[in-house]
């Protein structure tokens, strides 16, 4: 082998290093500003201390608050999205023309490429003012709303990984089915969807690790008062949501706020970290299950 | 005989539910569009994208953020696009299926995962702190060019796998080196698929705004950027920013400048679609 030709490989093994440099990159910046903050409060009061006021005088480092606020946002979009997702995922599976399926596959993807600034103005403005002629007492800034636009946005994500599971279910299994007279409904149900059932699993902790990393919509109609709360009528104020806030005024670098956004990062990347790994790891355990 | 008429209609309830499931999304997508539409088509005229950011809102214009988003969509483009498709190729045309291959796979699938607020902690730290480039488009680009890397990579790779073998080996026959061989045979032959997926990843860059705060971009510049190092706002910060005001006014301007953000990315996107399929078509084996 030549020298050019060895240079090349390089410089292309380089570009495939600066993806290993991120991962790196992005542990080890989180790691070393949470660490300097836990040199200034003790990881106790972090994961017990029921308040999070590290902007006022009285200051609380709390985290509960910002993880029920970032939970109960996401639950809300699980509520919406999982079911909507598996009934379009089973109806495009099992039901739908082979050319029905290529109309509104792509039709579903442009819900994912709205940019969430749009979908938060969506919740602030219609949804929000929607909802307050249904439920009482539903503050300007809630959780409901932003859970509902982000549960319909995720939508897509849900759909398309866990039809692709129930399209990859061999035909022999549905002719058997439909041999012993069950309907099509039936048989999606009791035979498709346990089959697909790691597919399926894998699309649901997608969506809700992409629920939990969600910022725009959040931030625009939850609110930014983080309480330790279940009730998702009233203003809250998720991890995403707090790092955006912080982010947005004149934290002076090196103090104790500053720090307090890598800590409240560094919670947020753990989150996702575990469940992009167990659903990257089902989908490879299944992944030969019916070839 | 009853039990068949039951099934029957619970298949029927099924399908019409389900129906139901799939124009949910389409509906809202509808009613957004009317809202803004409604809101802010009144709105846009030359004045408005030729007018600075103002405290009135009458007055306010999208001048510095359209140009702020040109200038990161071009420079994220300078980034992600060489190390982006250049990983992709490193990956499918040289690296041996090794442990460390695999690593790099399940790294690139976490970074996929990872919310895009991390990698503005990411810019914030490295790029504005630690190599001194300030809170600059070149800080956001960076921070944007590696949130994109991992649509680019897998769509590049996506790409290369559709070249067959045969063309590769044809090259060789004749003499052709391995980077003869991946720059003037499988380089041109997925051009198409690499293309739509830098398409899709750019038009993501462009909607992306949380980074972006994070990294330190303004919500108020009185300026057109200069140079790369220039302090700068974009479009989905100023819609955020108008959004996020108590006065309807500002709501009229941020739906407004939506209608001008959804443009840009429904074209992209349309672009992209447009693309592969003329080069799914065109494929010649």
């Amino acid at each position: 082998m030549n020298l050019k030709e060895r240079i090349i490989e390089g410089l292309l093994f380089l570009c495939a290093a600066v993806c290993v440099l991120t991962t790196v990159g992005i542990i080890a910046v989180l790691l070393f500003q949470t660490i300097e903050f836990f040199s200034e409060v003790p990881f106790s009061d972090f994961i017990t201390d029921t308040q999070w006021t590290p902007l006022f005088a009285d200051k609380h480092f709390g985290i509960l608050p910002l993880l029920t606020g970032t939970l109960l946002t996401t639950l809300v979009a699980l509520i919406i999205a999982i079911p909507l997702g598996l009934s379009i995922a089973i109806y495009l599976s099992e039901y739908a023309s082979k050319q029905l399926r290529g109309y509104i596959k792509p039709m579903l993807e442009i819900l994912a490429s709205v940019p969430t600034v749009v979908y938060g103005f969506f919740a602030l403005t219609v949804v929000t003012p929607l909802l307050q002629h249904i439920i009482p007492g539903l503050a300007g800034f809630n959780a409901i709303s932003p859970g509902i636009v982000m549960g319909i946005m995720i939508v897509p994500f849900v759909s398309s990984l866990s039809e692709d599971a129930m399209y990859a279910v061999p035909n022999s299994m549905r002719e058997a089915s439909f041999a012993l007279g069950a309907s099509k409904f039936q048989t999606a149900l009791k035979v498709i969807v346990p089959a697909a059932s790691s597919g399926i699993m894998v699309s649901v902790i997608l969506g809700f690790s992409r629920a939990v990393g969600e910022t725009m919509i959040v931030a625009l109609a939850a609110g930014q008062q983080p309480r330790l709360t279940l009730d998702p009528r009233v203003p809250i104020e998720t991890i995403t949501n707090y790092i955006v806030q912080v982010s947005m005024g004149d934290v002076p670098r090196a103090s104790l706020e500053y720090k307090t956004i890598f800590a409240a990062g560094l919670t947020l990347f753990v989150i996702t970290f575990v469940l992009n790994n167990i659903s990257y790891f089902i989908r490879k355990k299944y992944r030969a299950q019916y070839e | 005989m009853n039990n068949e008429r039951a099934k029957t209609l619970k298949d029927n309830i099924f399908k019409g539910w389900a129906i139901f499931a799939t124009s949910v999304g389409m509906i809202m997508l509808a009613v957004l569009l009317i809202k803004i539409g409604m809101d802010g088509l009144h709105r846009i005229s030359l004045d408005f994208f030729t007018a600075l950011p103002s405290r009135k809102f009458e007055k306010a214009g999208i001048l510095t953020a359209w140009a702020g988003t040109l200038w990161i969509m071009v420079t994220t483009a300078l980034f992600a696009i060489p190390i982006g498709v250049g990983a992709g190729l490193y990956l499918e045309e040289y690296a041996k299926k090794s442990r460390w291959s695999s690593m790099l796979e399940i790294n690139i699938s976490n970074l996929a995962g990872v919310p895009s607020i991390i990698y503005g902690l990411l810019g914030l730290e490295v790029f504005v702190r630690f190599l001194h480039l300030g809170e600059s488009i070149l800080s956001g680009s960076l921070t944007l060019a590696l949130l994109i890397m991992p649509i680019v990579i897998v769509s590049t790779r996506e790409a290369i796998k559709t070249v067959p073998n045969t063309l590769r080996e044809a090259s060789y026959a004749l003499g052709a080196s391995k980077w003869q061989t991946v720059w003037m045979q499988v380089l041109p032959a997925s051009a198409g698929g690499i293309m739509t997926g830098i398409i899709l990843a750019l038009s993501r860059a462009i909607g992306e705004t949380a980074p972006l705060i994070v990294v330190g971009a303004l919500t108020y510049v009185p300026f057109v950027p200069k140079s790369v190092f220039s302090s700068f706002t974009v479009l989905p910060i100023q819609i955020y920013n108008w959004a996020s005001r108590p006065e309807a006014g500002f709501a009229v301007n941020a739906a407004a400048a939506i209608i001008v953000l959804m443009s840009i990315t429904f074209l992209m996107n349309g672009s992209a679609v447009y693309l592969r399929n003329r080069w799914q078509k065109n494929v010649r084996w």
